[in-house]
């Protein structure tokens, strides 16, 4: 490179927390200035890397200058070992335990939902109003549901109060047969991609129609026919489930990613280190989206990790990452959807933390009221909602009015209430539920006790239950 | 002019091949052949049983591949994967990071995709970093699903106790995974056991656990060309009379029937006819088997490794005294490793296995020919 000016401007560029060869060296070689990096393959490879290609050969640089690691001449400084080649200090330093700033909070849309910036994603009416009226619905599911349990009517409920903007975004930038491995608490995609206010309502009551044969908890939705793997109620297991089924469709070649939704409480649990850095060591196709909503039951983010949050811990592990305000729609869509494609173009994992806040109770068993400030909980619903967000920038937009509001409100909420009153009507499951599915074919013993109950049943059918069909 | 046909119909694996192998009883060449060639042909270690049922697995569907730590290039902590990375490549042999929860994980998510892994633990000692996975992510989906996702996953290893390598990699599992609806649970005992049983594993859609024993790797079988097939399988949940008898029922599995085979010899010096039972399957238990052997005998032994409370043995009783009572002679008798966790020295490790005096002198109290009173537990 024939200049310093150059090569130093070349430098500060290069220091960038974004760019991927942030450790670099200028040297000097008579009038000629060498910048090298340590590693010459983090100049070539990746979308980052080419584009610091094209950047240094556009100030000047020699094709040698970038390609050349000289460890010859520089065998004192560096050293190889076994995974990395590593400079050496002579400083006695330790690297501080947080960055001087946290990675910044990605967002278009101001809380009074106006646009800002020039990352706006630009959807159309149909497609807003869609994400708008699923958004509205998810937020009558929850309440009528909610109370609904409260009534006895079934066993438990958690809802998503305050994440339901999280929810639909998220599910409108990912296609359809992308496969999802959920937490709990995003029943929303499963309502974007078609999942029935019938269907939801006859899971949760337990019916025979109901998702599982009446098997599973309620709120633990699944869908195979909509790629949304069953909830599990053990926190976390779905993070190296994901990375196995992104292995899958890696090896399908089929451009599919595969998703994957925890909590910040949930990214304590040692399956995220193993999912995390295992999907990075085998290139899967896998987005991880971190919902921190800041509470873990009764447990403070401040009191479930001491890092920057979890998007801070992507790059410890190799992983791109970045961190969204979660009640922002328009970001969560962009951020989403960027992510998706980088993760389907280059076969890698991409870590996304949304920022939000759990709005409602941790589920039906929990009083939150009784470990956190009535105030916050008021703060985040009036002034900080991602619906409210979502819905002033609709009506800045014409698209949506008060009228449209009420009107929609009130059909969804009789819609919802004639689902549940339907669910209740129905059969409960039949006595074979009790026995099938436990191995692919019935096993002997299993079928065995079923006869025998039946045999027991027709003996003296005044002491059968009368809600257990036959 | 037979070998003529046969190199002209196809490769040593095709059907004329082996009709003519069958009709003819030539020499098994094609055979030795296949699982990489040794001296007899018919005789076989575990680990070659093992090593030949996965590789002609992974050939026949290339939805199985193995996963785990130090399984390609290592060729596999026992040598069990010998030569599979170098066959099938990195894609279907996996090396992992040291994460028994991740990896496990990783795995029951490929195959609730739709993939065939079989996950193997160094030991299942290790299995319990990932037990979370077996039972909850693995054995619970199908039920939990009503039916729609399956998990077509092996898990496999050496389980039990080895040599000299204390509490930590002793344990048996055999009692906690036979607990569980959901699970299938192998333990192979001799060469033939672990191809058939571990092909049937593989193909089986539910997840099974299949629990090998260290000790009994380089042990050599003699097996019949029908072993040596790529279409062998046994099948899960059937036990093997391994020796018939008429005055009492030892049932025993992995490298306890072995030693039990050892001991009905013994027994037979002193006039004692002993049925040995080759368990094969923990779950499903053979009760069928098992208590039509008692019913013929009138007595029950059962000889396990793993601790006494809630064992494998206990579970025999238990389905013997509730199915033959009427026919039983004798109590019930368990023979099943000491209650402490495994001690090291070689001395004591001895002491807490069972033994071949331990089964023959339980034998004997169970047919009332010898006044010693048991050992304490």
């Amino acid at each position: 490179m024939a200049s310093s000016v150059a090569a130093r401007k070349l430098l500060r560029i290069a220091r960038k927390p974004w760019s991927p060869s942030a450790a670099l060296s200028v040297k000097r070689s008579g009038s000629k200035y060498f910048v090298e990096a340590e590693d010459p393959d983090l100049c070539r490879t990746g979308l980052g890397g080419s584009l610091f290609f094209r950047l240094f050969s556009s100030l000047g640089a020699s094709h040698d200058s970038l390609l050349h690691c000289n460890y010859e001449e520089n065998a004192e400084q560096r050293a190889a070992f076994s995974g990395a080649t590593i400079a050496y200090t002579e400083d006695l330093q330790f690297v501080s335990k947080l960055l001087p700033s946290r990675i910044p909070c990605f967002r278009v849309l101001s809380e009074l939902g106006k646009e800002l910036g020039k990352d706006v994603p630009q959807l159309g009416r149909t497609m807003a109003q869609k994400m708008y009226e699923q958004m509205v619905t998810l937020q009558v599911l929850d309440n009528v549901f909610y109370n609904a349990q409260r009534q006895g009517r079934f066993a438990f409920y958690a809802t998503c109060t305050g994440e339901e903007a999280l929810n639909i975004a998220c599910a409108a930038a990912l296609n359809d047969t992308d496969t999802v491995f959920p937490q709990y608490r995003e029943p929303g995609v499963l309502l974007w991609r078609g999942y029935g206010l019938q269907e939801f309502a006859d899971h949760c009551i337990g019916n025979y129609q109901g998702h599982g044969k009446g098997r599973q908890m309620s709120i633990h939705y699944g869908s195979s026919k909509l790629h949304y793997f069953t909830i599990s109620s053990v926190l976390g297991t779905q993070i190296p489930h994901a990375v196995g089924a992104g292995y899958s469709l890696k090896m399908e070649n089929e451009k599919r990613c595969s998703v994957t939704f925890f909590g910040e409480g949930a990214a304590s649990e040692g399956d995220f280190h193993g999912g995390v850095n295992f999907a990075a060591c085998l290139e899967v196709p896998v987005l991880f989206i971190c919902r921190n909503n800041g509470w873990a039951i009764s447990t403070p983010a401040s009191q479930q990790y001491r890092g920057d949050g979890i998007a801070g811990r992507g790059q410890a592990y190799g992983v791109r990452s970045i961190r969204v305000d979660g009640n922002d729609a328009l970001a969560v869509f962009s951020a989403v959807k960027a992510a998706r494609q980088l993760a389907v173009d280059n076969n890698e994992p991409v870590l996304l933390e949304l920022m939000t806040y759990r709005v409602g109770h941790h589920s039906t068993s929990d009083d939150s009221t009784k470990y956190r400030d009535v105030a916050e909980i008021r703060h985040w619903t009036e002034k900080r909602d991602g619906v409210a967000r979502f819905r002033n920038w609709l009506e800045s937009k014409g698209w949506w009015n008060k009228t449209m509001e009420e009107q929609f409100r009130w059909y969804v909420r009789a819609e919802v209430i004639a689902c549940l009153a339907a669910a209740e009507a129905k059969n409960k499951p039949p006595l074979a539920d009790l026995f099938s599915d436990v191995y692919d074919s019935v096993p002997q013993n299993l079928a065995e006790q079923e006869t025998q109950v039946r045999e027991a049943v027709r003996k003296c059918p005044e002491v059968y239950p009368t809600d257990v069909p036959l | 002019m037979l070998g003529a046909i046969r190199s002209r119909a196809g490769g040593p694996h095709s059907l004329l091949n082996t009709i003519l192998k069958c009709k003819s009883g030539l020499e098994p060449a094609a055979a030795a052949w296949a699982i990489g060639g040794r001296r007899n042909a018919s005789e076989l270690t575990v680990r070659e049983a093992l090593n030949s049922a996965i590789e002609e697995e992974m050939s026949a569907d290339s939805k199985v591949f193995i996963i785990g730590e130090e399984v390609g290039e290592y060729q596999g902590a026992y040598k069990i994967t010998k030569g599979l990375l170098q066959k099938f490549g990195p894609d279907r042999v996996l090396d992992t990071p040291i994460t028994e929860a991740g990896f496990t994980g990783i795995g029951v998510g490929s195959a609730f995709y739709g993939l065939k892994p079989i996950v193997e633990f160094m030991t299942f000692n290790f299995a319990m970093q990932a037990i979370d996975h077996i039972i909850n992510s693995a054995a619970k989906t199908h039920y939990m699903s009503g039916g729609k996702i399956e998990v077509p996953i092996v898990f496999r290893g050496p389980n039990g106790a080895a040599a000299g390598v204390a509490a930590q990699h002793s344990q048996c599992f055999a009692a906690w995974y036979g607990q569980c609806p959901g699970l299938k649970v192998l333990a192979p005992y001799n060469a033939e056991d672990a191809r058939g049983l571990l092909k049937a594993a593989i193909r089986d859609p539910d997840p099974v656990v299949f629990l090998e024993n260290e000790l009994m790797y380089g042990e050599s079988f003699t097996v019949s060309d029908e072993v040596l097939d790529p279409s062998f399988t046994l099948p899960i949940g059937k036990a093997k009379i391994e020796r018939q008898g008429t005055d009492l029922t030892i049932t025993a599995f992995s490298k306890m029937v072995g030693t039990c085979l050892k001991a009905a010899e013994e027994l037979a010096k002193e006039g004692i006819n002993a049925e040995v039972i080759n368990l094969r399957s923990i779950r499903p238990l053979d009760r069928e088997t098992i208590n039509a052997s008692v019913r013929k005998t009138s007595r029950l032994l059962t000889v396990e490794e793993g601790w006494p409370q809630h064992g494998v043995g206990a579970e025999i009783c238990a389905s013997v005294v509730e199915r033959s009572f009427e026919y039983l002679d004798a109590p019930v008798e368990r023979i099943c490793g000491a209650d402490v966790p495994m001690p090291y020295a070689a001395n004591l490790e001895r002491l807490a296995v069972p033994q071949l005096e331990d089964i023959v002198r339980a034998a004997k109290r169970v047919c009332y020919r010898a006044t010693e009173q048991r050992a304490a537990a």
